[in-house]
């Protein structure tokens, strides 16, 4: 009997019997819908992470305060000890060439909350005094207007940058602001530039801010300690390349000017590859598990192909003892049922793939309509891997009964009630 | 004439837990080519034993079993398939065809078997035709009477051409007038192909039929006819 008669012969068996082919195909539909829409959800996750951080800036670090341990608590939770603050002058040091030469540039910054108001609307949002070179490190892009520059910062100049969501916030409109005075704080402060939208990113939102001069900040806005304390810096490298160079030499830097022994750094030097290596291992557990969960599913679907041909070899004894009668080899009736149960489980993992990627279509729908940029994506390996898979799970769970069909005695089959 | 069947101290054990008990014991015929037999006994006399012998359903425990000039008495599963396929046409008490099949399909279940592919449409309606069933090829076996199911068996067993028929009571799940029918055709498949014919009956009406009965009697031909 060739292959293609036995597949034709499986299909009018499986026809034959539609109500049970179909129940016992959902728990295939079922398995394989789940790996594929896990896996699509895992890695869009994947992917919009890895995009949003990559979004922050290029061949980007961040120096925070305080020793990697104590940063563990989350960006600035560990400040309140005896570190050394980072200063001006770290910044100064670190934008030296001769002494890093894989430093492009160096902003330093630093963050409070404030409240924005304009006319009656007022909003809360996190006010960040900067240097010209943020603009650069972090990537940013106006709509319109300009950035701040020397010398809004040599004149502490009452200037600010805002994000396009905070604009909306007190002005009701992100475009044409320009020139306009809102109070920050209760200080009045000249609308200079809006900044494009740039959407959720890894730290909140950027759209939602507000940037003013670093020297402005310092005097006037958000004072701290000491007169040249920043709270962040931010450092751009050469290329992306030389990123864990200029991690070292950052480090060789401040570990001299805040002499502290190796080991026990009282700053962290975190780059954007640890961030993205930190969120794809989250993300890729994440896919793993939640495939493990849905593998599990695909098993038990297995195992009800394997139950129902069981009951399908013992329906069928009598015909099995007919087809060995008539000439029928042990190969014959292997290929037989092995071809259902195959067919089963590959018809059921079509219609899977087919139901997943519909299930993770509406996920994607369902992330954007509630504001979250998120496309899932079912991706060709994670179709292969189901087909394969699902065709090996009839094959595999088809086995049994397939050879207990075949190895039926046909005397014995042929008498069988 | 030629032999078709040579039997030769066939013996049969089978082992029902701790007993054995001995279903042919002894048993040696010949069967000529184109004989019309009928084999009979009470039950439990080793009818059934020596039918699946002869059918190759099932190898005996010694003796020596040469059918068309193969001795089949040792050989593995597959080779006994291939020996059914070709050499033996089954009909049976209760039909034995696929319900969901139409009657061609059944003809031609044998010939998908055998490996070869061209003209197995023709020999299957050649089969049909010669039991006269040619207007009721598409029909599946529930659109068919008793009679008509027992003749798509025929044409079934028919179409390989086999050296022998072993019928097995033919005629038990049918009336008497169309068990009559249907072992007129059985008789006249054999004076029109030469097709030995060997049936297993307990009804004497239809041994009578028959050119040579061989009688079984506690696993032993009783006369040696």
């Amino acid at each position: 009997m060739t292959l293609a008669q036995a597949f034709f012969e499986a299909l009018e068996s499986l026809n034959g019997n539609k109500l049970r082919s179909g129940l016992t195909v959902l728990g295939i539909v079922i398995g394989v819908a789940a790996v594929i829409a896990m896996l699509a959800v895992g890695n869009g996750a994947q992917a919009s992470i890895t995009g949003s951080i990559t979004s922050i800036g290029t061949n980007l670090l961040f120096v925070f305060r305080g020793s990697p341990e104590s940063q563990q608590q989350g960006p600035g939770g560990g400040s309140g000890n005896n570190d050394r603050p980072l200063t001006l002058s770290d910044a100064a040091a670190i934008a030296d060439p001769f002494a890093a030469p894989s430093v492009e540039s160096v902003a330093p910054a630093i963050q409070g909350n404030g409240i924005l108001s304009f006319g009656g609307e007022s909003t809360t949002t996190t006010i960040t005094g900067i240097t010209p070179e943020y603009f650069i490190v972090r990537n940013l892009e106006l709509t319109e207007g300009e950035f701040i520059n020397q010398e809004h910062m040599l004149g502490r100049m009452s200037v600010v940058v805002l994000g396009p969501e905070a604009a909306d916030a007190i002005l009701g409109r992100h475009e044409g602001i320009v020139g306009e005075t809102i109070r920050i704080e209760g200080q009045p402060f000249r609308v200079i530039g809006v900044l494009v939208a740039k959407g959720g990113g890894a730290f909140g939102s950027e759209d939602n801010s507000a940037y003013i001069p670093f020297t402005t900040a310092q005097a006037r806005l958000l004072k701290r300690s000491s007169r040249d304390e920043i709270d962040i810096l931010y450092v751009q490298a050469t290329t992306a390349e030389s990123v864990p160079q200029a991690a070292d030499e950052i480090s060789n830097i401040l570990r001299q000017r805040h002499r502290t022994p190796i080991g026990d750094d009282d700053f962290t030097v975190f780059t954007q590859q640890d961030f993205l290596q930190t969120f794809q291992a989250i993300t890729g557990v994440l896919t793993i598990f939640l495939g493990g969960i849905a593998g599990i599913s695909l098993l038990v679907g297995g195992i009800g192909i394997m139950n129902i041909m069981l009951v399908s070899v013992t329906e069928r004894t009598r015909e099995i003892g007919l087809r060995k009668a008539l000439g029928a080899r042990k190969r014959d009736i292997l290929i037989q049922f092995l071809t259902e149960s195959s067919l089963l489980s590959l018809i059921g993992g079509i219609i899977g793939i087919l139901f997943g990627w519909l299930i993770s279509f509406v996920v994607g729908q369902i992330a954007a309509a509630s504001g979250t940029a998120f496309t899932p994506i079912v991706g060709a390996d994670a179709v292969a891997l189901a087909t394969i898979f699902s065709a090996a799970v009839g094959l595999f769970f088809g086995i049994y009964p397939a050879n207990r069909a075949a190895n039926l005695e046909p005397v014995e089959a042929l008498r069988y009630e | 004439m030629d032999r078709v069947i040579e039997a030769r101290d066939l013996r049969k054990v089978y082992k029902m837990g701790e007993v054995e008990v001995e279903a042919l014991r002894g048993v040696s015929f010949e069967i000529q080519r184109g004989e019309v037999v009928a084999i009979m006994g009470p039950s439990g006399s080793g009818k059934s034993t020596l039918m699946n012998t002869l059918g190759c359903l099932d190898r005996p425990t010694s003796g020596e079993y040469i059918l068309d000039g193969e001795a089949v008495a040792s050989l593995q599963d597959d080779q006994l398939a291939d020996i059914r396929n070709r050499k033996v046409g089954f009909v049976f008490q209760s039909f034995n065809l696929l319900s969901r099949q139409t009657a061609i399909t059944n003809v031609e279940l044998p010939l998908r078997y055998s490996g070869n592919t061209s003209g197995r449409r023709e020999r299957a309606i050649w089969a049909l035709k010669a039991v006269g069933l040619e207007d009721r090829m598409t029909h599946r076996p529930y659109e068919l009477s008793g009679g008509q199911q027992q003749r798509v068996a025929i044409a079934r067993a028919i179409v390989n051409n086999p050296a022998i028929i072993m019928a097995d009571e033919p005629t038990g799940n049918l009336d008497s007038k169309v068990g009559k029918e249907i072992m007129n055709l059985l008789l006249n498949l054999n004076r029109e192909n030469g097709t030995t014919l060997i049936i297993i009956t307990h009804d004497p009406t239809i041994a009578e039929q028959t050119g040579r009965v061989i009688r079984l009697r506690d696993g032993l031909l009783e006369n040696g006819s």
